[in-house]
């Protein structure tokens, strides 16, 4: 493999870390206001607010069932809007956001309301605020699943970022198509395929150890 | 009118006058929407006062209306029409503020404990103190207080999950502590503990009552919780009060039908199967009759039977018989057969000794 080779694949992983980082940030600083109100907004809970849990599950759902490719180009002019262009890495973090973030919210809303509802009761009961509940009883209690969601989230915002490629978005799999499929060079391909396998596998681990150590409902030998 | 007896205060005298009960419910229904449609009664016209300082219990079967009682004392539960006051306050009628801030002199604890898995035990307990803004310093010494008053000081950074039942109770029970309340409720907190362990957390209760004087308001399906730590009892059945009063009293001689079901499971008041078996509600030509005595207060040691057989010359079979500890009082219960025929003179003698009687009915 030539040092052009390394250096482009090096770079092409520089650029998916970032467009990754940048949009699994800033969907989860969205996602999760969404999703602990998705999770508490239905009739009769802390924020009831059923109309508007209704709707937003609805605009939830709509964005998850756009494919991502089409989410892509047919946000165009709103990533103009943002970003200022429409193509390049920078461009690509905005459809890879908005992705991004009904998906962790939906994860968070699990995650959420797994989180047994004698706790709320009991919040409740030495006056605790709906606020406070949020805070100090429904976050740290769903925390281990709030951390495998996220780390799921990360694992598909990897794959989706090698579809921005389409809009000039850069990454490794922008890298594999232009090399590997359009230049006929296998080892580029392999070279991609492994370097995503190894990112994948770190996320995902880091993200069990995270999940593990925060989760004291298993007795820990 | 009532104004100057307030300022007899604190003589040893005004304690001997009956406490002014601090939760009192009047008139209280609550109705649920159904499922399809047509409503559903939790509870009807319930009047309930715990005089301060008591140790109240509600024993009802599942589904009598007793979680949805306790409930509204803390306004977890709007009630659809009547009052619940709590010092002095109407509960049901509190802005959502107010109320969070009455809650604080209203503990809680539960049958599944509810504690946060994610804190420690120190740290659940201090959590209803954070939420009502003390200070880390202030936090830190009442935490300690508490711990030891439960007598878990050496558990304090241990998870729930690597605590036994009992444990976790004890958590709960200094978290429901933590701001000092008035009054504590307990929602069946002993039902998913063993009997020993049970034993243990009902002491525990009881010694925060007489140390701190705290009222306990709970509510059960155990015969054996009320007995052994309530001192007045009501027994709600649909919805409804159908018995209330001095534990004692109520247990001794159960009016409704429903506080004699939940006395049937304990010793001593069930029959045996072979004689439950051959029971009879008439009276047949040589059957012999089955008399339920009870024994209460002065006359539990009374050698009645020896006396019955010397004086009327009846001799009485003893089926079943047990002596207990009610409330701290001795009650006794004999279940006896004498011959049909000497029947009548036997619940007469009986009744004359001060001794309660009740026909069960005859065997042949």
């Amino acid at each position: 493999m030539s040092p052009e080779m390394i250096r482009l694949i090096a770079a092409s992983t520089g650029e998916t870390l970032y467009m990754v980082a940048v949009s699994a940030l800033i969907a989860t600083i969205l996602g999760l206001p969404l999703g602990v109100f998705l999770a508490t907004s239905a009739k009769g809970e802390l924020f009831a607010a059923p109309w508007v849990n209704r709707v937003l599950g609805l605009i939830v759902n709509a964005t998850r069932s756009t494919p991502f490719i089409i989410l892509v180009v047919a946000i165009i002019p709103f990533t103009r809007l943002i970003a200022g262009t429409s193509i390049g890495t920078n461009a690509a973090i905005v459809p890879l956001t908005i992705a991004a973030t009904p998906f962790i919210a939906r994860l968070i809303e699990g995650a959420i309301r797994e989180v047994d509802q004698g706790l709320i009761e009991a919040a409740r009961a030495f006056g605790a605020s709906p606020l406070q509940i949020v805070l100090k009883v429904l976050i740290p209690e769903a925390l281990p699943g709030i951390v495998l969601g996220l780390t799921l989230a990360i694992v598909s915002l990897l794959g989706f970022s090698a579809m921005v490629g389409a809009v000039g978005g850069g990454g490794l799999g922008d890298l594999g198509i232009r090399y590997g499929y359009q230049r006929f060079m296998p080892e580029m391909m392999l070279a991609v395929v492994v370097v995503l396998i190894v990112l994948v596998q770190a996320v995902q681990s880091i993200g069990d150890r995270l999940a593990r150590r925060l989760n004291k409902r298993i007795r820990h030998a | 009118m009532n104004a100057p007896l307030a300022y007899i205060g604190d003589t040893p005298a005004q304690r001997l006058i009956p406490a002014q009960p601090i939760v009192r419910l009047e008139k209280v229904s609550k109705t649920f929407p159904g499922r399809d449609g047509q409503p559903v009664t939790a509870l009807r016209g319930i009047d309930l006062a715990v005089p301060q300082g008591s140790i109240l219990g509600v024993i009802g079967r599942s589904g009598a209306g007793k979680s949805t009682l306790i409930r509204l004392v803390n306004g977890l539960e709007k009630p659809s029409s009547g009052k619940v006051i709590v010092d002095g306050a109407d509960i049901a009628a509190l802005p959502e503020a107010a109320l969070r801030h009455a809650r604080r002199s209203i503990g809680m604890i539960f049958q599944h404990f509810n504690l946060l898995s994610s804190r420690t035990a120190a740290d659940n307990i201090a959590l209803p103190l954070e939420v009502a803004g003390f200070g880390k310093a202030e936090i830190r010494t009442r935490v300690e207080e508490l711990l030891a008053l439960v007598g878990l000081s050496d558990k304090r950074n241990r998870y729930p999950s690597e605590l036994s039942g009992g444990q976790k109770q004890r958590v709960g029970i200094a978290r429901a502590l933590a701001t000092k309340p008035k009054v504590l409720l307990s929602d069946e907190a002993t039902s998913a503990l063993d009997p020993e362990t049970t034993r243990s957390i009902l002491d525990l209760l009881a010694r925060i009552n007489e140390e701190l004087g705290l009222t306990i308001l709970l509510i059960t399906h155990e015969m054996a919780v009320i007995r052994n730590i309530a001192r007045e009892v009501a027994v709600i059945e649909g919805g409804g009060i159908v018995e209330q009063g001095d534990v004692f009293e109520v247990f001794t001689r159960p009016r409704h039908e429903v506080t004699r079901s939940f006395l049937a499971d304990e010793s001593g008041r069930a029959l045996p199967s072979y004689v439950a078996s051959r029971l009879r509600t008439e009276a047949t030509a040589g059957s012999q009759a089955v008399i339920r005595i009870g024994f209460r207060g002065p006359h539990a040691t009374d050698p009645v039977l020896a006396r019955l057989a010397r004086d009327l010359g009846i001799e009485a079979n003893i089926l079943s018989g047990s002596v207990d500890e009610i409330a701290g009082r001795p009650f006794g219960t004999l279940v006896v057969g004498v011959p049909e025929a000497s029947a009548a003179a036997t619940l007469d003698f009986l009744k004359k000794h001060g001794l309660d009687t009740e026909v069960l009915g005859y065997v042949a």
